[in-house]
Protein backbone atom coordinates (compact mmCIF):
# COMPACT_ATOMS: atom_id res chain seq x y z
CA UNK A 1 0.00 0.00 0.00
CA UNK A 2 2.67 2.38 1.13
CA UNK A 3 4.25 1.78 -2.66
CA UNK A 4 1.16 2.54 -4.31
CA UNK A 5 0.49 5.77 -2.08
CA UNK A 6 4.21 6.53 -2.64
CA UNK A 7 3.62 6.46 -6.81
CA UNK A 8 0.70 7.73 -6.89
CA UNK A 9 1.87 11.07 -4.64
CA UNK A 10 4.89 11.17 -7.36
CA UNK A 11 2.42 11.13 -9.91
CA UNK A 12 0.63 13.81 -8.32
CA UNK A 13 3.65 16.00 -8.11
CA UNK A 14 4.56 15.54 -11.27
CA UNK A 15 1.36 16.51 -12.73
CA UNK A 16 2.06 20.27 -11.35
CA UNK A 17 -1.69 20.00 -9.84
CA UNK A 18 -0.06 20.04 -6.12
CA UNK A 19 2.17 23.09 -7.13
CA UNK A 20 -0.88 25.23 -8.23
CA UNK A 21 -2.31 24.42 -5.16
CA UNK A 22 0.78 25.39 -3.23
CA UNK A 23 0.99 28.37 -5.04
CA UNK A 24 -2.56 28.92 -4.35
CA UNK A 25 -2.83 28.31 -0.84
CA UNK A 26 0.44 30.70 -0.40
CA UNK A 27 -1.20 33.36 -2.43
CA UNK A 28 -4.22 32.97 0.09
CA UNK A 29 -2.28 32.80 2.82
CA UNK A 30 -0.09 36.24 2.21
CA UNK A 31 -3.22 37.99 0.62
CA UNK A 32 -5.34 37.44 4.02
CA UNK A 33 -2.27 38.48 6.19
CA UNK A 34 -1.61 41.70 4.37
CA UNK A 35 -5.33 42.67 4.05
CA UNK A 36 -6.02 41.50 7.66
CA UNK A 37 -2.79 42.95 9.07
CA UNK A 38 -3.77 40.74 11.98
CA UNK A 39 -3.25 36.98 13.03
CA UNK A 40 -6.84 35.99 14.76
CA UNK A 41 -8.54 38.06 12.11
CA UNK A 42 -6.66 36.39 9.23
CA UNK A 43 -7.27 32.92 10.55
CA UNK A 44 -11.52 33.85 10.70
CA UNK A 45 -11.45 34.76 7.25
CA UNK A 46 -9.57 31.83 6.10
CA UNK A 47 -11.53 29.64 7.67
CA UNK A 48 -14.38 30.77 5.49
CA UNK A 49 -12.16 29.94 2.60
CA UNK A 50 -11.17 26.46 3.75
CA UNK A 51 -14.92 25.68 4.42
CA UNK A 52 -15.57 25.72 0.83
CA UNK A 53 -13.17 25.39 -0.78
CA UNK A 54 -10.86 22.67 0.62
CA UNK A 55 -14.06 20.35 -0.42
CA UNK A 56 -14.60 21.80 -3.49
CA UNK A 57 -10.37 20.95 -4.79
CA UNK A 58 -10.68 17.64 -2.99
CA UNK A 59 -14.03 16.85 -5.18
CA UNK A 60 -12.62 17.76 -8.47
CA UNK A 61 -9.38 16.52 -8.15
CA UNK A 62 -10.50 13.10 -6.62
CA UNK A 63 -11.91 12.42 -9.79
CA UNK A 64 -10.19 13.78 -12.02
CA UNK A 65 -7.39 12.20 -11.02
CA UNK A 66 -9.11 8.73 -10.60
CA UNK A 67 -10.44 9.12 -14.36
CA UNK A 68 -6.89 9.79 -15.14
CA UNK A 69 -5.34 6.96 -13.85
CA UNK A 70 -7.41 4.46 -14.52
CA UNK A 71 -4.43 2.75 -16.76
CA UNK A 72 -2.40 2.89 -13.86
CA UNK A 73 -5.04 1.29 -11.66
CA UNK A 74 -5.69 -1.72 -14.42
CA UNK A 75 -1.77 -1.82 -14.47
CA UNK A 76 -1.48 -2.56 -10.78
CA UNK A 77 -4.56 -4.88 -11.21
CA UNK A 78 -2.64 -7.34 -13.14
CA UNK A 79 0.24 -6.89 -10.70
CA UNK A 80 -0.02 -9.68 -6.98
CA UNK A 81 -1.58 -6.99 -4.73
CA UNK A 82 -4.68 -6.63 -3.03
CA UNK A 83 -7.38 -4.42 -5.00
CA UNK A 84 -8.25 -2.93 -1.68
CA UNK A 85 -4.19 -1.60 -0.76
CA UNK A 86 -4.45 -0.25 -4.67
CA UNK A 87 -7.60 1.69 -4.11
CA UNK A 88 -6.29 2.92 -0.73
CA UNK A 89 -3.05 3.68 -1.55
CA UNK A 90 -4.23 5.86 -4.55
CA UNK A 91 -6.90 7.42 -2.02
CA UNK A 92 -4.10 8.35 0.66
CA UNK A 93 -1.58 9.40 -2.39
CA UNK A 94 -4.43 12.00 -3.29
CA UNK A 95 -5.63 13.44 -0.39
CA UNK A 96 -1.68 13.66 1.28
CA UNK A 97 -0.06 15.64 -1.35
CA UNK A 98 -4.01 18.18 -1.18
CA UNK A 99 -3.16 17.98 2.69
CA UNK A 100 0.26 18.84 2.23
CA UNK A 101 -0.22 21.82 0.07
CA UNK A 102 -2.78 22.71 2.29
CA UNK A 103 -0.67 22.49 5.37
CA UNK A 104 2.67 23.91 3.39
CA UNK A 105 1.18 26.84 1.68
CA UNK A 106 -0.93 28.10 4.29
CA UNK A 107 1.47 27.09 6.77
CA UNK A 108 4.77 29.04 5.79
CA UNK A 109 2.90 32.81 5.14
CA UNK A 110 1.34 32.31 8.54
CA UNK A 111 4.72 31.18 10.48
CA UNK A 112 6.68 34.20 8.76
CA UNK A 113 4.27 36.48 9.76
CA UNK A 114 4.57 35.03 13.56
CA UNK A 115 2.34 33.04 13.77
CA UNK A 116 4.72 30.64 16.85
CA UNK A 117 4.78 33.81 19.00
CA UNK A 118 1.27 34.78 18.98
CA UNK A 119 -2.30 32.96 20.54
CA UNK A 120 -3.79 32.38 17.38
CA UNK A 121 -1.46 28.90 16.76
CA UNK A 122 -3.83 26.87 18.03
CA UNK A 123 -7.13 28.07 16.38
CA UNK A 124 -4.64 27.97 13.51
CA UNK A 125 -3.70 24.59 13.86
CA UNK A 126 -7.44 23.57 14.41
CA UNK A 127 -8.34 25.27 10.75
CA UNK A 128 -5.79 23.09 9.29
CA UNK A 129 -6.23 19.83 10.96
CA UNK A 130 -9.76 20.48 9.87
CA UNK A 131 -8.47 21.36 6.55
CA UNK A 132 -7.06 17.74 6.35
CA UNK A 133 -10.08 16.41 7.48
CA UNK A 134 -12.18 17.78 4.64
CA UNK A 135 -9.78 16.76 2.31
CA UNK A 136 -9.78 13.20 3.25
CA UNK A 137 -13.63 13.24 3.32
CA UNK A 138 -13.96 14.28 -0.17
CA UNK A 139 -11.24 13.18 -1.59
CA UNK A 140 -13.02 9.44 -0.58
CA UNK A 141 -16.17 10.48 -1.55
CA UNK A 142 -14.89 11.73 -4.64
CA UNK A 143 -13.20 8.55 -4.75
CA UNK A 144 -16.84 6.89 -4.41
CA UNK A 145 -18.77 8.32 -7.04
CA UNK A 146 -15.85 7.94 -9.45
CA UNK A 147 -15.64 4.54 -8.69
CA UNK A 148 -19.73 4.26 -9.18
CA UNK A 149 -19.95 5.77 -12.40
CA UNK A 150 -17.76 4.60 -15.63
CA UNK A 151 -19.04 7.82 -17.49
CA UNK A 152 -16.12 10.46 -16.44
CA UNK A 153 -19.26 13.19 -17.68
CA UNK A 154 -21.23 11.47 -15.06
CA UNK A 155 -18.98 11.03 -12.57
CA UNK A 156 -18.21 14.89 -12.46
CA UNK A 157 -21.54 16.29 -12.63
CA UNK A 158 -22.52 14.15 -9.67
CA UNK A 159 -18.98 14.91 -7.56
CA UNK A 160 -19.89 18.53 -7.94
CA UNK A 161 -23.16 18.19 -7.35
CA UNK A 162 -22.91 16.27 -4.09
CA UNK A 163 -20.28 19.40 -3.28
CA UNK A 164 -22.62 21.74 -3.81
CA UNK A 165 -25.42 19.99 -2.05
CA UNK A 166 -23.16 19.95 0.80
CA UNK A 167 -21.51 23.27 1.09
CA UNK A 168 -24.52 25.42 -0.05
CA UNK A 169 -27.71 23.62 -0.65
CA UNK A 170 -27.87 21.77 2.94
CA UNK A 171 -27.52 24.86 4.59
CA UNK A 172 -30.11 26.97 2.59
CA UNK A 173 -32.35 23.59 3.48
CA UNK A 174 -31.43 24.04 7.25
CA UNK A 175 -32.37 27.19 7.88
CA UNK A 176 -35.74 27.15 5.46
CA UNK A 177 -36.56 24.16 7.67
CA UNK A 178 -35.44 26.65 11.10
CA UNK A 179 -37.87 28.70 10.01
CA UNK A 180 -40.81 26.62 8.70
CA UNK A 181 -40.53 24.51 11.86
CA UNK A 182 -39.93 27.83 14.36
CA UNK A 183 -42.28 27.09 16.97
CA UNK A 184 -41.14 23.55 17.77
CA UNK A 185 -38.09 23.07 19.91
CA UNK A 186 -35.07 22.44 17.51
CA UNK A 187 -32.41 21.99 19.61
CA UNK A 188 -31.69 17.96 18.83
CA UNK A 189 -32.78 18.72 15.13
CA UNK A 190 -30.19 21.21 14.26
CA UNK A 191 -27.72 19.80 16.57
CA UNK A 192 -28.17 16.11 14.32
CA UNK A 193 -28.63 18.10 10.89
CA UNK A 194 -25.23 20.19 11.25
CA UNK A 195 -23.55 16.49 12.50
CA UNK A 196 -24.63 15.09 9.12
CA UNK A 197 -22.97 17.44 7.34
CA UNK A 198 -18.73 17.56 7.47
CA UNK A 199 -19.16 21.28 6.07
CA UNK A 200 -21.24 22.48 8.35
CA UNK A 201 -19.70 20.41 10.98
CA UNK A 202 -16.18 22.17 10.56
CA UNK A 203 -17.68 25.03 10.27
CA UNK A 204 -19.28 24.56 13.83
CA UNK A 205 -16.17 23.40 15.24
CA UNK A 206 -13.94 26.52 14.10
CA UNK A 207 -16.52 28.90 15.55
CA UNK A 208 -16.68 27.33 18.59
CA UNK A 209 -13.07 27.45 18.68
CA UNK A 210 -12.69 30.95 17.98
CA UNK A 211 -14.93 32.13 20.19
CA UNK A 212 -16.97 34.57 17.91
CA UNK A 213 -20.58 33.59 18.76
CA UNK A 214 -21.78 36.97 17.22
CA UNK A 215 -20.89 35.15 14.04
CA UNK A 216 -22.32 32.00 15.04
CA UNK A 217 -25.68 30.62 12.77
CA UNK A 218 -28.25 29.14 15.04
CA UNK A 219 -26.23 26.27 14.54
CA UNK A 220 -23.41 26.76 16.61
CA UNK A 221 -25.13 28.47 18.85
CA UNK A 222 -26.95 25.42 20.16
CA UNK A 223 -23.99 23.67 20.09
CA UNK A 224 -22.15 25.99 22.21
CA UNK A 225 -24.80 25.40 24.69
CA UNK A 226 -25.58 22.05 23.99
CA UNK A 227 -21.75 21.03 24.20
CA UNK A 228 -19.67 23.42 25.87
CA UNK A 229 -16.43 23.87 23.86
CA UNK A 230 -14.05 21.37 25.30
CA UNK A 231 -16.54 18.22 25.01
CA UNK A 232 -17.80 19.99 21.76
CA UNK A 233 -14.90 19.62 20.23
CA UNK A 234 -13.84 15.97 20.84
CA UNK A 235 -17.08 15.14 19.83
CA UNK A 236 -16.57 17.02 16.38
CA UNK A 237 -13.60 15.43 15.66
CA UNK A 238 -14.89 11.95 16.43
CA UNK A 239 -17.89 12.06 14.02
CA UNK A 240 -15.13 13.83 11.30
CA UNK A 241 -13.13 11.05 11.77
CA UNK A 242 -16.52 9.25 10.80
CA UNK A 243 -16.94 10.85 8.13
CA UNK A 244 -13.56 9.78 6.56
CA UNK A 245 -13.46 6.51 7.84
CA UNK A 246 -16.93 5.76 6.40
CA UNK A 247 -16.75 7.11 2.62
CA UNK A 248 -13.70 5.51 2.95
CA UNK A 249 -15.02 1.99 3.54
CA UNK A 250 -17.42 2.37 1.44
CA UNK A 251 -15.29 2.84 -1.48
CA UNK A 252 -13.14 0.28 -0.49
CA UNK A 253 -16.16 -2.02 -0.56
CA UNK A 254 -17.40 -0.58 -3.71
CA UNK A 255 -13.99 -1.71 -5.61
CA UNK A 256 -13.75 -4.71 -4.43
CA UNK A 257 -16.59 -6.07 -6.91
CA UNK A 258 -15.56 -3.50 -9.79
CA UNK A 259 -15.03 -4.93 -13.08
CA UNK A 260 -11.87 -3.44 -14.68
CA UNK B 1 -3.20 -26.14 -13.45
CA UNK B 2 -6.10 -24.00 -14.23
CA UNK B 3 -10.16 -25.67 -13.46
CA UNK B 4 -12.89 -23.44 -14.27
CA UNK B 5 -16.73 -24.67 -13.56
CA UNK B 6 -19.78 -23.42 -14.51
CA UNK B 7 -18.71 -19.73 -15.12
CA UNK B 8 -21.26 -16.62 -16.08
CA UNK B 9 -20.73 -13.36 -16.31
CA UNK B 10 -23.34 -10.22 -17.33
CA UNK B 11 -22.52 -7.33 -17.81
CA UNK B 12 -25.92 -5.06 -17.07
CA UNK B 13 -28.39 -7.25 -18.78
CA UNK B 14 -25.59 -8.18 -21.14
CA UNK B 15 -24.69 -11.87 -20.80
CA UNK B 16 -21.05 -12.31 -21.66
CA UNK B 17 -20.13 -15.82 -20.20
CA UNK B 18 -22.81 -18.55 -20.00
CA UNK B 19 -21.58 -21.82 -17.75
CA UNK B 20 -18.00 -21.83 -19.30
CA UNK B 21 -16.43 -25.13 -18.24
CA UNK B 22 -12.57 -25.82 -18.74
CA UNK B 23 -9.71 -27.36 -17.33
CA UNK B 24 -6.38 -26.92 -18.66
CA UNK B 25 -3.02 -28.45 -16.97
CA UNK B 26 0.40 -28.91 -18.37
CA UNK B 27 2.10 -26.85 -20.63
CA UNK B 28 1.96 -25.99 -23.45
CA UNK B 29 0.19 -23.28 -25.64
CA UNK B 30 -3.64 -22.96 -25.42
CA UNK B 31 -5.39 -20.72 -28.36
CA UNK B 32 -8.32 -19.05 -27.20
CA UNK B 33 -10.27 -18.45 -30.40
CA UNK B 34 -14.07 -17.26 -30.69
CA UNK B 35 -16.07 -13.95 -32.59
CA UNK B 36 -16.06 -10.43 -31.61
CA UNK B 37 -17.95 -10.51 -28.13
CA UNK B 38 -17.65 -14.28 -27.45
CA UNK B 39 -16.36 -13.74 -24.19
CA UNK B 40 -12.61 -14.11 -24.51
CA UNK B 41 -11.55 -11.03 -22.81
CA UNK B 42 -14.04 -11.77 -19.88
CA UNK B 43 -13.36 -15.33 -19.33
CA UNK B 44 -9.35 -13.98 -19.47
CA UNK B 45 -9.92 -10.95 -16.89
CA UNK B 46 -11.68 -13.29 -14.55
CA UNK B 47 -8.82 -15.53 -14.30
CA UNK B 48 -6.86 -12.60 -13.42
CA UNK B 49 -9.56 -11.20 -10.61
CA UNK B 50 -10.42 -8.23 -12.66
CA UNK B 51 -13.56 -9.16 -13.50
CA UNK B 52 -15.72 -10.35 -10.68
CA UNK B 53 -17.94 -13.41 -12.10
CA UNK B 54 -21.27 -14.21 -10.97
CA UNK B 55 -21.64 -17.26 -10.48
CA UNK B 56 -18.92 -20.41 -10.80
CA UNK B 57 -15.69 -20.75 -9.79
CA UNK B 58 -11.53 -20.90 -10.78
CA UNK B 59 -9.48 -22.80 -9.52
CA UNK B 60 -5.85 -22.24 -9.64
CA UNK B 61 -3.37 -25.22 -8.90
CA UNK B 62 -6.44 -26.76 -7.21
CA UNK B 63 -7.35 -23.44 -4.79
CA UNK B 64 -10.12 -20.75 -5.42
CA UNK B 65 -9.30 -17.68 -6.62
CA UNK B 66 -11.91 -15.67 -5.04
CA UNK B 67 -10.71 -12.80 -3.26
CA UNK B 68 -7.06 -13.78 -3.55
CA UNK B 69 -4.25 -11.50 -5.16
CA UNK B 70 -0.74 -13.76 -4.43
CA UNK B 71 -1.35 -15.88 -7.27
CA UNK B 72 -0.60 -13.39 -9.84
CA UNK B 73 2.38 -13.07 -9.03
CA UNK B 74 2.65 -16.86 -10.84
CA UNK B 75 1.42 -14.66 -13.82
CA UNK B 76 2.27 -12.71 -16.88
CA UNK B 77 -0.53 -11.00 -18.45
CA UNK B 78 -0.69 -8.91 -21.55
CA UNK B 79 -3.38 -6.61 -21.27
CA UNK B 80 -4.95 -6.33 -25.10
CA UNK B 81 -4.89 -2.29 -24.78
CA UNK B 82 -1.38 -1.09 -23.56
CA UNK B 83 -2.74 1.36 -20.98
CA UNK B 84 0.18 2.77 -19.36
CA UNK B 85 0.43 6.37 -17.20
CA UNK B 86 1.47 8.28 -19.63
CA UNK B 87 3.77 10.74 -17.93
CA UNK B 88 6.23 8.31 -16.87
CA UNK B 89 9.03 6.77 -18.83
CA UNK B 90 9.69 3.46 -20.29
CA UNK B 91 12.41 2.98 -17.53
CA UNK B 92 10.53 3.93 -14.72
CA UNK B 93 7.35 2.13 -15.69
CA UNK B 94 10.17 -1.44 -15.47
CA UNK B 95 11.29 -0.46 -12.09
CA UNK B 96 7.90 1.08 -10.45
CA UNK B 97 6.60 -2.79 -12.08
CA UNK B 98 9.49 -4.64 -10.44
CA UNK B 99 8.88 -2.41 -7.19
CA UNK B 100 5.75 -3.16 -6.70
CA UNK B 101 6.04 -7.09 -7.62
CA UNK B 102 9.21 -7.28 -4.85
CA UNK B 103 10.30 -9.34 -7.82
CA UNK B 104 13.61 -9.23 -9.61
CA UNK B 105 12.79 -8.59 -12.93
CA UNK B 106 14.88 -9.70 -16.13
CA UNK B 107 13.84 -6.56 -18.79
CA UNK B 108 17.57 -5.90 -20.17
CA UNK B 109 17.50 -8.91 -22.22
CA UNK B 110 13.97 -8.40 -23.59
CA UNK B 111 14.32 -4.59 -24.08
CA UNK B 112 17.31 -5.86 -26.55
CA UNK B 113 15.24 -8.52 -27.81
CA UNK B 114 12.67 -6.02 -29.22
CA UNK B 115 14.90 -2.94 -29.61
CA UNK B 116 13.65 -0.85 -26.79
CA UNK B 117 17.06 0.71 -25.87
CA UNK B 118 16.52 4.21 -27.61
CA UNK B 119 13.07 4.81 -26.16
CA UNK B 120 14.14 4.00 -22.73
CA UNK B 121 13.71 7.31 -21.32
CA UNK B 122 10.80 8.32 -23.37
CA UNK B 123 7.84 8.82 -21.88
CA UNK B 124 5.03 6.06 -22.18
CA UNK B 125 2.34 8.60 -23.86
CA UNK B 126 4.66 9.73 -26.56
CA UNK B 127 4.76 6.30 -27.98
CA UNK B 128 3.47 5.06 -30.98
CA UNK B 129 1.02 2.15 -30.89
CA UNK B 130 3.72 -0.89 -31.57
CA UNK B 131 6.30 0.62 -29.32
CA UNK B 132 3.74 0.46 -26.41
CA UNK B 133 2.47 -2.98 -27.00
CA UNK B 134 6.57 -3.81 -27.30
CA UNK B 135 6.86 -2.10 -23.38
CA UNK B 136 3.93 -4.20 -23.13
CA UNK B 137 5.33 -7.48 -23.75
CA UNK B 138 8.62 -6.72 -22.00
CA UNK B 139 6.40 -5.88 -18.47
CA UNK B 140 5.27 -9.62 -19.34
CA UNK B 141 7.79 -11.39 -19.87
CA UNK B 142 10.23 -9.50 -17.17
CA UNK B 143 8.99 -12.29 -14.78
CA UNK B 144 9.25 -15.83 -15.11
CA UNK B 145 5.89 -17.52 -14.14
CA UNK B 146 4.75 -20.88 -15.08
CA UNK B 147 1.62 -19.09 -16.66
CA UNK B 148 1.13 -16.09 -19.38
CA UNK B 149 -1.92 -14.77 -20.55
CA UNK B 150 -1.55 -12.93 -23.85
CA UNK B 151 -4.27 -11.29 -25.15
CA UNK B 152 -4.31 -10.42 -28.87
CA UNK B 153 -0.18 -10.32 -28.16
CA UNK B 154 0.49 -9.04 -32.39
CA UNK B 155 -1.36 -6.17 -32.05
CA UNK B 156 0.52 -3.54 -33.92
CA UNK B 157 3.60 -5.59 -33.96
CA UNK B 158 5.96 -5.22 -36.93
CA UNK B 159 7.35 -8.41 -38.65
CA UNK B 160 10.75 -8.36 -37.02
CA UNK B 161 8.50 -7.99 -33.12
CA UNK B 162 6.79 -10.68 -34.26
CA UNK B 163 9.43 -12.94 -34.83
CA UNK B 164 11.00 -11.99 -31.94
CA UNK B 165 7.52 -12.56 -29.69
CA UNK B 166 7.41 -16.12 -31.51
CA UNK B 167 10.77 -17.47 -30.79
CA UNK B 168 10.06 -15.80 -26.69
CA UNK B 169 7.16 -17.59 -26.22
CA UNK B 170 8.75 -21.25 -27.82
CA UNK B 171 11.57 -21.20 -25.38
CA UNK B 172 9.39 -19.94 -22.44
CA UNK B 173 6.87 -23.33 -23.28
CA UNK B 174 9.89 -25.36 -23.71
CA UNK B 175 11.04 -24.39 -19.92
CA UNK B 176 7.45 -25.72 -18.96
CA UNK B 177 5.04 -22.43 -19.38
CA UNK B 178 1.60 -22.65 -19.96
CA UNK B 179 0.22 -20.20 -22.25
CA UNK B 180 -3.35 -18.90 -23.36
CA UNK B 181 -3.53 -16.79 -26.13
CA UNK B 182 -6.29 -14.84 -27.60
CA UNK B 183 -6.04 -13.99 -31.08
CA UNK B 184 -7.60 -13.68 -34.76
CA UNK B 185 -4.78 -14.10 -36.38
CA UNK B 186 -4.56 -18.14 -37.44
CA UNK B 187 -1.49 -18.41 -39.13
CA UNK B 188 -0.27 -17.63 -35.44
CA UNK B 189 -2.88 -20.11 -33.99
CA UNK B 190 -1.22 -22.84 -36.50
CA UNK B 191 2.52 -22.08 -35.68
CA UNK B 192 1.75 -22.43 -32.32
CA UNK B 193 -0.61 -23.89 -30.19
CA UNK B 194 -1.17 -27.00 -29.38
CA UNK B 195 -4.52 -26.89 -28.47
CA UNK B 196 -7.76 -24.54 -29.73
CA UNK B 197 -10.60 -23.82 -27.61
CA UNK B 198 -13.34 -21.99 -29.51
CA UNK B 199 -15.97 -20.20 -27.42
CA UNK B 200 -18.86 -19.13 -28.78
CA UNK B 201 -22.17 -17.27 -26.91
CA UNK B 202 -20.11 -17.59 -23.73
CA UNK B 203 -19.65 -21.16 -23.78
CA UNK B 204 -16.78 -23.42 -24.85
CA UNK B 205 -17.92 -24.77 -27.83
CA UNK B 206 -15.08 -26.83 -29.45
CA UNK B 207 -12.25 -27.78 -27.18
CA UNK B 208 -9.06 -29.89 -28.44
CA UNK B 209 -5.58 -30.39 -30.46
CA UNK B 210 -5.05 -28.98 -33.93
CA UNK B 211 -5.82 -32.26 -35.23
CA UNK B 212 -9.01 -32.81 -33.44
CA UNK B 213 -10.22 -29.68 -34.64
CA UNK B 214 -9.10 -30.53 -38.30
CA UNK B 215 -10.95 -34.27 -37.84
CA UNK B 216 -13.86 -32.56 -36.44
CA UNK B 217 -14.02 -30.06 -39.33
CA UNK B 218 -12.88 -31.81 -42.17
CA UNK B 219 -10.72 -29.32 -42.89
CA UNK B 220 -6.55 -29.19 -42.87
CA UNK B 221 -6.02 -25.46 -41.72
CA UNK B 222 -7.01 -23.67 -38.72
CA UNK B 223 -8.74 -20.84 -40.82
CA UNK B 224 -11.59 -22.85 -42.75
CA UNK B 225 -11.76 -24.94 -39.43
CA UNK B 226 -12.92 -21.86 -37.92
CA UNK B 227 -15.14 -20.66 -40.89
CA UNK B 228 -16.58 -24.31 -40.93
CA UNK B 229 -17.46 -24.04 -36.82
CA UNK B 230 -18.60 -20.71 -37.59
CA UNK B 231 -20.63 -21.96 -40.36
CA UNK B 232 -22.17 -24.65 -38.35
CA UNK B 233 -23.34 -22.99 -35.38
CA UNK B 234 -25.23 -20.47 -38.07
CA UNK B 235 -27.29 -23.53 -38.90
Amino acid sequence: MFKILKYSFYDLLRSRWSYVYLGFYLLLGFVLLFLNQDLSKAVITLMNVIIVLVPLIATILGVMYFYNSREFTTLLLAQPLRRSRIFLGQYLGVAGSLSLSLVLGLGLPFALYGLFRSGAIWDFSLLLLTGVFLNLIFTALAFLVALANDNRIKGFGYAVLLWLFLAVIYDGLFLLSLILLEEYPLDTFALGASLLNPIDLSRTLILLKLDISALLGYTGAVFKSFFGTSLGLVISLGVLLLWTVLPTGLMLRKARSKDF
Amino acid sequence: MIHIENLHKKFGRNPVLEGVELSIAGSGIHAILGPNGSGKTTLIKSILGMVCPDRGSIHLDGTPIRGEWAYRNRMGYLPQIAEFPSNLAVAELFRMIADLRQQEGQAWPLIERFGLQPFMDKKLGTLSGGTRQKVNLVLTFMFDAPLYILDEPTSGLDPRAMIALKTLIRERKSSGALFLITTHIMPLVEELADNVIYLLEGRVYFEGSLEQLYHHTGENHVEPAIAAIAEQTHV
